[in-house]
């Protein structure tokens, strides 16, 4: 099973901080792999824009470095800044990695002043064009590109894979910061199935195994919405899902949660928009995850969240203090973001629960799916 | 004696050994009782007086010379229309174990002789193929177990329902929710539903019994079982009853019962769990329904509003229609509208080649409610033995590729295809229904097997009983003969029916629990499916395993 740990932060931090609960959580992974995702990004060298998107990913060989570069510009997109890692190459197993890359850009021209959904689908486009021309010779991943984003992902044990691309030197530093060790062992190793995944902004990471994959990755191509592709892994399809909830049926956050694990119809006759959520039960049937998984996420605006399956078949603790929280599959790796806290505030949540983190970072937020939902149509 | 010649040997003429069934009786243990001749269904045996030699041999006197004794014993009849049927009633009532049909082993004789009076054979039941079907070799091999925990089916939750009527994409839930729109009826109902069986196919007795254990799992058990009445309307008792919400009405080519029906709607208590339009049926596809005037007792003739004691076929069409749009879009739109766009409203039809057309056509139809597609193996009251045996498609494929078709556009979870046709016909029914539930089916409909198991229908897929089309049943489950349907008591038939809809929920718990799913009905879990045939996997798009 995966080790999941988040941190977020008012003060950015390095990711190495992550890296080391992820150590603290060892035992329960086999160091197979790593997932890592920063959101609020601050650079040592650079005064980073957040309006500029990032553009992360490996270039496996000199000529898919050029294929990328030139098919950047060849879009439109100025480079304003390339981050150099510096490297200790000896200590990643493959041998095929030519370059890592976190490079922001400046929109192209055309792009700027028109509206925030077209631009936003333009970045998922080149996305995923450039994942293509990888896929063609295999010798590119790109695995985000969005304002603010960076990712990394490498098979090997989580720590090394620090100390390789010296994420301790203070270089790159970030708000947020999800890590995932262990690379998906369900469906072959491929980079593009270490966790976290991502789209548009938004991303999730899991531990544990999706049973429902297959019915709701049918359900999700049928529905011919760009960047609903891929799922080399049975988790994809959570941030694919929290995705088409926000983005596509524009509903907030809380009904993440009644669409991946609904309620029980008695359990809804007696909630205060039971009919309302029936509904959307029904309508989304297929979305219904069932699980063992915990879900962790993270939003655009910088929110994070933790949700379990229905029947809470796998750890995780949140906990922290004002401006700075910490989510991990195990209370050692909350230990190890924010030894400083006080643990009797740690929170397990249980089956009904949302824990969020919202931007402001003051406390942390428990909905329960019995609660009312925040949304006016519903009512 | 009676000389050879003046037997009758005709061209027709058969000795027991000819007929597929051959009773045997064992003199020595009968008492002569005529239990089992007075219960048999075909009188293929009677009792008869019988001369037997005495040889008597007087040895001291040289004299040789014979006695008879003239008694009474039992004969198979050796004409087709009292051909034993292997019914078994006779074993079953003989008080000391000397009778008992047997399966001939000799080649079936009278196969050519099944078409007395230049009529083909009729008959009820079941496609006569024995041996496992498809769905008996499916197995359920992606388990939980070291990546994660499987679950535990004796302690977890599980939610194992199904929904019945058209589900709107989430963006037209939401559009028409805040715009409001409407909303189509919906039913959370437990995936095995009672399969279409009528009112004049089957007894009152069973009908009742049926009606008594599906009331009572949903009221005691809280197991949502529903039942369709089949063609031939619902007795009116039953249309202003509160159990109408577990009765799935159906309206046929036939139309029968439905003037009883339509004239009720102003006093019914609640809606029906569905209205099923049925154009095909799986056991004789392109046939219309058949009550044979054997069965149009004083009740059922008053039910469907005809003479009694005449053929009450159906057309194999609906005669009012001319294509595919007006049997999808009229028909459905008229009965939504009916009963107030309330009821879900889903055509039945066979399986065969059209069904992915029909299909596309509903997903079109915003009032149509779910496709239910009945395969070969389906059974029925009455038909031609060679539509039974030789007409039709299997169910597998045709779901299977119906699913993927919806899958491709996005939608499978908005038309739910529910299967039957030949669920449980080796007893596997929580298998062979959770197969298809996992190639596709929102749910299965079980017809033969809840006869057999809550009636103990005798029938067989090796020629047994097959007499369902006669209102000769045996056991009184398909006769409208009050001195037959007498013999089978409702409240023994509603406890089997909740004894058979527990034991179905625990088993489909046993499957869905090593598969790790518990909080939905696996629909289209294709990737939990093998087959140790190639083809069939390939078909199928499951896995081969070998």
């Amino acid at each position: 099973m995966c080790r999941l740990a988040l941190k977020t932060a008012n003060r950015p931090f390095s990711p190495y901080e992550v890296l080391t609960a992820m150590e603290a959580m060892q035992e329960g992974y086999d160091g197979s792999g790593l997932g890592l995702l920063l959101r609020g990004m601050e650079f040592e060298d650079f005064k980073y824009n957040p309006k500029f998107p990032i553009l992360s990913g490996i270039a496996h060989t000199e000529k898919g470095w050029h294929q990328m570069t030139s098919f950047m510009e060849d879009r439109g997109y100025e480079l304003k800044y390339d981050h150099r890692f510096s490297m200790h190459p000896e200590l990643i197993e493959a041998n095929d990695r030519y370059r890592y890359f976190v490079r922001a850009y400046r929109m192209p021209e055309r792009f700027r002043g028109i509206a925030k959904e077209k631009q936003e689908a333009e970045l998922l486009k080149t996305r995923l064009a450039l994942r293509k021309i990888g896929e063609e010779n295999n010798d590119l991943s790109v695995f985000s590109f969005w304002p603010d984003v960076a990712m990394i992902k490498e098979v090997g044990w989580p720590l090394q894979i620090g100390d390789a691309l010296c994420l301790h030197d203070g270089q790159i530093k970030s708000r947020v910061c999800m890590a995932q060790g262990r690379q998906n062992t369900n469906y072959g190793i491929n980079l593009y199935a270490c966790h976290p995944f991502f789209i548009q902004g938004i991303s999730t990471m899991t531990n544990g195994e999706n049973t429902a994959f297959v019915p709701i990755k049918e359900w999700l191509l049928g529905k011919n919405i760009t960047g609903y592709m891929g799922y080399q892994s049975d988790s994809e399809v959570f941030a694919h899902i929290l995705h088409y909830t926000l983005k596509k049926l524009k509903l907030p956050l809380a009904a993440y949660k009644h669409i991946i694990t609904p309620l029980s119809t008695s359990e809804l006759n007696s909630h205060p928009q039971g009919d309302f959520l029936k509904g959307l039960r029904d309508a989304c049937k297929r979305l219904v995850i069932d699980g063992p998984n915990a879900v962790i996420g993270t939003l655009p605006d910088e929110t994070c969240l933790l949700v379990m399956d229905q029947k809470k078949l796998r750890p995780a603790t949140v906990g922290g203090k004002k401006g700075m929280w910490a989510i991990a599959s195990e209370i050692c790796g909350v230990d190890a973001m924010i030894p400083d806290r006080d643990p009797s505030l740690d929170f397990q949540p249980m089956r009904e629960h949302t824990v969020i983190v919202p931007p402001d970072r003051k406390e942390l937020l428990i909905w329960s799916q019995h609660d009312q939902l925040p949304l006016p149509l519903a009512a | 004696m009676v000389s050879t010649r003046s037997a009758a040997v005709t061209p027709g003429s058969l000795t027991y050994t000819d007929f597929p069934w051959i009773i045997e009786h064992r003199e020595d243990r009968c008492t002569l009782c005529g239990q089992c001749t007075a219960v048999c269904p075909k009188e293929a045996i009677r009792l008869s007086h019988m001369r037997q030699r005495l040889p008597k041999l007087d040895v001291m006197g040289k004299k040789r010379g014979s006695d008879y004794r003239t008694f009474t014993g039992i004969r198979q009849q050796t004409d087709m229309a009292h051909a034993c049927i292997g019914c078994g009633m006779c074993s079953m009532v003989c008080p000391n174990d000397a009778i008992t049909p047997v399966p001939g082993t000799n080649e079936n004789r009278t196969t050519f002789f099944d078409n007395q009076k230049g009529e083909p054979r009729k008959r009820g039941g079941r496609r006569n193929v024995s041996g496992p079907t498809l769905l008996d070799r499916i197995v359920f091999d992606r388990i939980s177990m070291l990546t994660d925990p499987a679950l535990d089916a004796g302690r977890h939750e599980f939610t194992i329902t199904t929904t019945l009527g058209r589900i709107l994409s989430p963006e037209d839930y939401l559009d028409r929710k805040i715009n409001g729109g409407w909303i189509p009826a919906t039913r959370e109902i437990f995936p095995f539903v009672i399969g279409s069986m009528s009112f004049g196919a089957l007894s009152p007795n069973m009908w009742l019994g049926l009606l008594q254990g599906v009331a009572y799992c949903n009221e005691v058990l809280g197991i949502p079982v529903v039942m369709c009445t089949g063609e031939g309307g619902c007795p009116p008792w039953v249309l202003k009853s509160p159990y109408l919400k577990y009765i799935i009405l159906q309206i046929a080519s036939g139309y029968f019962g439905w003037d009883e029906i339509i004239r009720a709607i102003p006093d019914m208590q609640c809606d029906p769990a569905a209205i099923e339009i049925k154009y095909g049926q799986g056991a004789k596809p392109g046939d219309g329904g058949l009550l044979m005037w054997y069965k149009v007792s004083k009740l059922i003739a008053r039910l469907r509003g005809v003479p009694e004691g005449v053929d009450l076929p159906s057309p194999p069409v609906h005669q009012t229609l001319y294509s595919i749009e007006e049997s999808v879009m009229k028909m459905i739109q008229t009965l939504s509208m009916a009963f107030g766009h309330k009821v879900p409203i889903y055509p039945k039809i066979s399986a065969s080649t059209s069904a992915k057309s029909v299909l596309n056509n509903l997903v079109r139809n915003p009032y149509a409610a779910g496709l239910m597609i009945d395969g070969i193996d389906g059974g029925t009251g009455a038909a031609y033995n060679v539509s039974m045996d030789a007409t039709g498609h299997p169910i597998a494929s045709c779901v299977r590729e119906c699913y993927l078709d919806l899958a491709a556009q996005g939608k499978q979870n908005e038309i739910p295809i529910f299967a039957a046709g030949g669920i449980g016909k080796n007893g596997n029914v929580a298998q062979n229904g959770m197969a298809l539930i996992m190639l596709g089916a929102s749910g299965v409909h079980i017809g033969k097997y809840i006869m057999q198991a809550t009636a103990g229908c005798l029938g067989n897929e090796k020629n047994r009983c097959n007499v369902c089309n006669i209102g000769i049943c045996p056991k009184g489950i398909t006769s409208q003969n009050a001195k037959l349907y007498r013999r089978l008591d409702p409240d023994l038939v509603a406890e089997r029916v909740a004894d058979t809809f527990m034991s179905i929920s625990t088993e489909v718990k046993k499957i869905m629990a090593p598969l790790g799913r518990s909080q939905s009905l696996p629909i289209g879990m294709s990737d939990a499916l093998g087959i140790a045939d190639k083809a069939a996997a390939d078909r199928l798009q499951i896995k081969y395993v070998c």
